[in-house]
């Protein structure tokens, strides 16, 4: 701070204290940067979707050169392997959301009940390491295991079975992806969950326990009540995200012999995109994705508002 | 704004307990646990065995990637092929690690992930701090208006297409810039850090402004050193981020010599792209490098966070608590 000779010195003769502006004033100039790195890295984006609706030129204006209209909206909304990507992407993220859902909970729910607390932290620790781990690192280890070599093969020959080229079969990725989406994802979902579980009234536990509840009967009768809203608020963030499924781990994952059930949404703009350059063509199919993703949240969290009286604002 | 008054909200002992470093632990069930083992009942007993061995299980699936992979990276290559490794090496070999360590290109790009890393983390650190502790002051006028410029970012984003035609149009392609500058500020952290400076007391701020300090001074050498714990947990959320972070790397730089360690890796996985995108013969991709350089690449990228992981865990889950007292 260089200016902390100057400062003591005006605070010597500060009588009549104009001081309520002059902090206003530095506070307004911590502002700037911040601001300014959010006009140009969210909002001037936000903007440039208008090339969906104009004619982007590579290395021309970033908001595009004349009108097209819906142009490209009709281009994707009338092609069939839009329709193709936009199923996977359904279906990936439904199956993500259904099988990969409930095992956090499921989890926590045992967890909670561990009497050792020293055991209860190693399997929390354990379980929370996927989390730290590159995406890259992710993909690489599914390469690994679901190679020809791989463990999952190493199973199979050891059981007579033949041995599956899993990442060429289109079938099998389905099952690749949510496995390991919920390889990564079981343990550090279980915090908000175990939290929310500390807040439950004890006595509950006695009342139900004096009514002659078992262990299970207290957890569907007292424990699952009483996390209820924690479990629908984090329902409807899903929800709210199941469109935008794993964009980079598919991107890492799949190859073109499975596009057929791996292509999503997301990397079919990346491919089109990025990659053949047709911005605006790309643009408007994530403004589509966007709008879907947005609807759904709508909707998840006006259901659950009128069902269970849980929402997220 | 709800988020803001809910955030508001988080009581300052309970901020500063979890961030301390106090493992965010639920408070023991000590009726259920203690007093419950002179009437256990044989139903009880079952239920308990099962829970563990359930958890067991899901402990060893959680870890059998990392020793795969750790296995196969100290095995010969004529094992992995026959399909003999599983998480025990066989053909005890460290030359791997010498082949891969050897590869002037290896330690070009993990220097790169080390830069970009401190690079990136330093301006996100600086842009967050600067914009919480202005955004947490109540006597900011206009203060809703850009805490509702921030938040709103974290529901509407300009995508993939317009972030990249932005970047190109900056010129910031193939510069270290277009890695650590498009994702700079993180919304949930500056919300986290905004209630910690929320929470503390408002005395010690008006000492340092009677005493004569500016804001920048009050920041500086009162507010930051009694906020250790939320700096440290907003650094490690960061860094961790960035370490592991490849996609800005991938779509915005194109010489070899500027990709992070993430970017390395990727191209040996996908059995240098070109295979991939050309849709020729996938499978020649599992041939192409041999399993065991990709085992030691894997490691030795993951050895860092492994090493520190058991002392950054906790701030981790702090964070995710602090957050999520919004939601």
């Amino acid at each position: 701070m260089t200016s902390t000779a100057t400062t003591r010195t005006r605070a010597a003769t500060r009588h009549h204290p104009p001081r309520k502006r002059k902090v206003n004033w530095q506070l307004y100039s911590l502002l700037v940067l911040p601001v300014a790195w959010f006009l140009i890295f969210r909002y001037v984006p936000m903007a440039g979707n208008i090339i969906a609706f104009r004619n982007y030129v590579p290395g021309g204006n970033i908001f595009g050169e004349g009108w097209v209209g819906f142009a490209n909206f009709e281009m994707f909304l009338t092609d069939p392997s839009f329709w193709q990507v936009f199923g996977n992407t359904v279906t990936l993220g439904g199956l993500a959301l259904l099988f990969g859902f409930p095992v956090p909970l499921i989890l926590a729910l045992l967890l909670n009940e561990v009497r050792s607390r020293g055991f209860k932290k190693f399997v929390q620790t354990t379980s929370y390491l996927p989390h730290f781990l590159s995406i890259v690192i992710v993909a690489g280890m599914v390469m690994q295991i679901t190679s020809m070599t791989g463990s999952v093969n190493q199973l199979l020959s050891s059981l007579g079975m033949d041995k599956i080229a899993f990442m060429q079969d289109p079938a099998w990725f389905p099952v690749i992806y949510v496995g390991s989406e919920i390889w990564q994802t079981m343990g550090w979902g279980t915090i908000l969950y175990l939290a929310a579980l500390t807040t439950i009234d004890e006595s509950l536990y006695e009342a139900a326990r004096i009514d002659g509840a078992n262990r299970l009967q207290q957890i569907w009768h007292v424990t699952l009540p009483g996390i209820r809203p924690t479990i629908v608020t984090l329902l409807i963030l899903n929800i709210g995200t199941f469109m935008a499924v794993g964009f980079e781990k598919i991107l890492l994952l799949y190859n073109p012999a499975i596009y057929s059930t791996a292509d999503v949404i997301s990397t079919y703009l990346y491919r089109v995109g990025l990659q053949s350059g047709s911005f605006s063509y790309a643009a408007a199919i994530g403004i589509f994705e966007a709008l879907i993703g947005l609807i759904l949240v709508l909707s998840a969290n006006l259901i659950s508002r009128r069902t269970t009286g849980a929402s997220l604002w | 704004m709800v988020i803001n008054s809910e955030l508001t909200s988080v009581g300052s002992a309970e901020v500063e307990e979890t961030l301390a470093g106090q493992p965010v632990q639920p408070r023991a069930r000590a009726s259920r646990s203690s007093g419950a083992t002179v009437g256990r009942s044989r139903g009880e007993r079952v239920f308990g065995v099962v829970n563990v061995a359930v958890l067991l299980l899901a402990v060893a699936v959680t870890l059998f990637p990392f020793l795969t992979v750790i296995a196969q990276s100290l095995s010969s290559e004529k094992y992995i092929d026959m399909g003999a490794v599983s998480i025990w090496p066989r053909g005890w070999n460290i030359d791997t690690y010498k082949v891969v360590m050897a590869d002037p290109m290896f330690w070009t790009n993990y220097r790169n992930t080390v830069v970009y890393t401190a690079v990136a983390t330093a301006i996100s650190m600086f842009l967050s701090t600067i914009f919480a502790y202005a955004i947490s002051k109540k006597e900011l006028r206009g203060r809703g208006f850009f805490i509702g410029l921030a938040v709103f970012t974290m529901f509407f984003s300009g995508g993939l297409i317009p972030n990249y035609v932005l970047v190109n149009g900056l010129h910031m392609t193939n510069t270290i810039w277009a890695v650590v500058i498009p994702n700079a500020i993180s919304v949930f952290n500056v919300l986290i850090m905004k209630s910690f400076f929320e929470n503390m007391p408002s005395e010690l701020e008006e000492a340092a402004a009677i005493d004569g300090l500016s804001v920048y001074g009050t920041l500086w050498r009162i507010v930051l050193p009694l906020s250790k714990a939320v700096l440290a947990t907003m650094f490690l959320f960061y860094a961790v981020a960035n370490w592991n972070s490849w996609f800005q790397a991938f779509i915005y730089l194109d010489r070899s010599d500027m990709f992070p360690v993430t970017i390395y890796l990727r191209n040996l996985i996908a059995g240098a792209s070109s295979a991939q995108t050309s849709g020729a013969n996938a499978a020649s991709d599992l041939t192409g490098i041999s399993a065991n350089i990709k085992a030691v690449t894997m490691v030795l990228t993951v050895l860092p966070i492994l090493c520190v992981y058991p002392f950054i865990q906790r701030y981790f889950v702090s964070g995710v608590m602090l957050g999520s007292v919004k939601g």
